[in-house]
């Protein structure tokens, strides 16, 4: 008898026979597991297992079939470059300021979002327009807008005498990546907003008219109790925030192409990979950025379960 | 010291009137109790003592002094919710400290009145655990130690036993009641429990689709309900209604013919009966004698016995669309089928008119 084969007979007599409808109900749920399976293998699991393969090769995108394997070539290489160290320096930058005034500008529009008034319904849904248009469509017209000569930005600030002579908002270093964050923070406040709106709506109310016959100041009532009890549906709008702004791809190349000055990690890779050809080098960063958006996500998903501990 | 007077007080959300004029006079440190079926305006009532909602007409008056526009924080009230609204991310003792300001009490102050109030409840040894780590029981003791330790003039229930089970609302009926007595503050408290409206209050206003049935004393209502709702509301079973036409008024009793044909001796002020009037007469299911014997008798079929052990309810069948409930000790013999005399007590009988309004009991002393 192999070893594999005591195993099995020790817990066969562990365990107590499975009765039919249990046996049928673990068929069940494989029935209905599989396909979602299949998909996430064939649109996920091949092309990440495929692009950590190639990061180990020194494949080109004019022919894939000639790699070789270079080992941590690519990865030395990668984290010797200053200009990856840009990437990941713009990339914690925006992700950081983005996702900060995000959170405030969101949790301020659910906090009046929250309040009894009428046509809130209509507000609440107007709110969420610049969330629904497509990014690429924000990102261009934002771009028009932007626009040192025809745009409406400096049009308005100039009739404002508020700057003398036109700003190139994204082609300038010191505003490229300004301009790039107060088009995401446009964006995706709504939805920042609206995540906040539906943990305050979750709150209990009765907690807030006890605090309002105690006499309890509305800062102290926010402090105190709102944003502790908040404090889940936050981390959570939060993470979900830093995650999509880690992989910021979209509005930096639609708005400002391979500007050195806002390049992301995502935009680093596309270039490497698709303009340099460099599919084994690209796909390299295209890993590490995964891995530190997985670390990321550890780290975090730790911490607050300590937090939630206690 | 707080008195609560209510004027014409009414309250509508939008189109909806939800309480319909009421005038209440509640004196300093009185026990009131609300009570009435679901959704008649309970809760709406008490909250626009507390403040939590606007009058729409009307006055509030705390001592005298109007309060319409007061905020809640400034009318010297502490309410104990249903749910009990702990906060649920602090300790019980920062729960009971966190509505009082440092300002007027200090560190030391607070640090007393919550161990004070602790003490009171027997909570002292929970003081540091968190709402989700204590029962029902004791998080209600919380909440109401928590209003305790704002020492308010008025103190406001909404049904803060409904969630408990049946031992322990009996025992935390006894230690509000106690409590009371304790802390001598006015106290106005919600309930829809009959059993914890008749014990705990001073008075009770029943309270019916938004206004005022009756204010009374819990026995004068017993006794002495003004109208048919009042005296179907109080009591449990409830009282049976009888119909039938006044046949002959004679000094200080009437005689009622019953829709079944049997008569039924009445003492009531003669002079406030015509004869041949319609009226409903009600009889008390503890009031009514099984196998007869009494100033006028009815007769019916048993249809359930139901043995509680200590007492009986006998059901009894008269041809007519509800049957009648008679209240009995705990050894009756009674059998479904068998036909059952019932002696009816005159001082037992309750009269009303077609509209439903009581003539005066003259027998029954409250
Ligand atoms: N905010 C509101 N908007 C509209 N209608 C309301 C509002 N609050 C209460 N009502 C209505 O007012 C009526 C009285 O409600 P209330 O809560 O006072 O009843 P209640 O006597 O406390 O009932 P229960 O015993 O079920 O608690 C109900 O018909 C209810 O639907
Ligand atoms: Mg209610």
């Amino acid at each position: 008898m192999s070893t594999a084969t005591v195993a099995v007979a020790a817990q066969l007599q562990e365990k107590p026979v499975k009765s039919r409808l249990t046996r049928q109900r673990i068929r069940y749920a494989w029935l209905f597991v599989t396909p979602m399976l299949v998909v996430l293998a064939l649109v996920a699991g091949w092309p990440l297992f495929r692009t950590i393969w190639f990061s180990f090769t020194d494949a080109n995108l004019s022919d894939l079939q000639v790699a070789e394997f270079v080992g941590f070539d690519n990865y030395v290489y990668l984290l010797s470059d200053p200009e990856w160290w840009n990437a990941v320096w713009n990339t914690v930058k925006f992700a950081a300021i983005s996702v900060t005034l995000e959170t405030i500008l969101g949790l301020g529009i659910a906090l009046a979002l929250d309040a009894h008034f009428r046509g809130r319904g209509l507000l609440r849904a107007a709110v969420l327009i610049p969330w629904a248009i497509p990014t690429v469509v924000s990102a261009q017209m934002w771009g028009w807008m932007f626009h040192d000569v025809f745009g409406v930005i400096n049009h308005m600030l100039m009739a404002l005498h508020l700057i003398s002579k036109p700003i190139a908002w994204t082609a300038s270093p010191d505003t490229a990546l300004v301009a790039v964050i107060i088009v995401d923070v446009w964006k995706t406040t709504p939805f920042m907003a609206l995540l906040l709106l539906a943990g305050l709506q979750m709150l209990p109310g009765e907690c807030y008219e006890s605090a309002k016959v105690d006499g309890i100041h509305p800062f102290k009532v926010f402090w105190k109790i709102t944003l502790p009890l908040l404090k889940p549906a936050l981390m959570v709008a939060v993470i979900f925030r830093v995650l999509d702004a880690m992989r910021i791809f979209d509005l930096i190349y639609v708005m400002s192409g391979n500007n050195k000055d806002t390049m992301s990690m995502s935009v680093y890779s596309r270039q490497q990979l698709v303009d340099f050809q460099d599919v084994g080098y690209g796909s390299a960063a295209a890993t590490l950025l995964f891995l530190i958006i997985a670390a990321f996500t550890v780290v975090y998903l730790t911490l607050s379960r300590v937090g939630r501990e206690d | 010291m707080a008195a609560i007077t209510m004027r014409h007080v009414k309250k509508s959300f939008g189109p909806v009137d939800v309480i319909k004029g009421v005038d209440l006079d509640i004196k300093d440190k009185e026990f009131v109790v609300f009570v009435g079926p679901s959704g008649c305006g309970k809760s709406t009532l008490l909250r626009l003592v507390a403040g939590l909602e606007d009058i729409s007409s009307g006055q509030m008056l705390f001592d005298g002094k109007q309060v319409n526009d007061i905020p809640p924080a400034e009318r010297g009230i502490a309410m104990v919710f249903q749910s009990y609204a702990l906060y649920p991310h602090m300790s019980v003792y920062d729960n009971m400290a966190f509505g009082l300001k440092l300002a007027n009490v200090g560190q030391g102050g607070i640090d007393e009145r919550v161990r004070k109030a602790a003490g009171i409840l027997q909570i002292e040894h929970l003081l540091d655990r968190k709402p989700k780590q204590l029962s029902g029981g004791q998080r209600q003791r919380v909440a109401i130690g928590r209003a305790i330790v704002r020492d308010p003039k008025v103190f406001l229930f909404d049904e803060p036993l409904s969630n408990l089970d049946a031992a322990l609302r009996v025992q935390m009926r006894i230690e509000i009641a106690k409590l009371h007595r304790q802390l001598a503050a006015t106290m106005i408290y919600v309930t829809h429990d009959q059993v914890e409206a008749m014990t705990l209050a001073s008075r009770i206003v029943v309270l019916n689709a938004g206004h005022v049935e009756q204010f009374g004393s819990p026995l004068e209502l017993y006794h002495h309900p003004q109208n048919l709702f009042v005296a179907g509301f109080i009591g449990s079973p409830k009282m049976n209604f009888l119909e039938g036409e006044v046949a002959s008024v004679s000094g200080n009793a009437v005689t009622i013919q019953l829709a079944t044909g049997e008569t039924v001796v009445a003492p009531i002020a003669a002079q406030s009966a015509q004869k041949g009037q319609a009226v409903t007469l009600g009889l008390r299911p503890e009031h009514l004698l099984e196998g007869g014997g009494a100033d006028s008798q009815l007769t019916g079929q048993v249809m359930t016995v139901e043995h509680l052990g200590g007492e009986t309810f006998i059901y009894l069948d008269r041809g007519q669309p509800e049957p009648m409930v008679l209240k009995t000790e705990g050894n009756s013999r009674a059998k479904v089928g068998d036909t059952m005399p019932v002696g009816v007590p005159a001082g037992a009988c309750y009269l009303f008119d077609h509209e439903g309004q009581a003539f005066d009991r003259q027998a029954m002393a409250a």
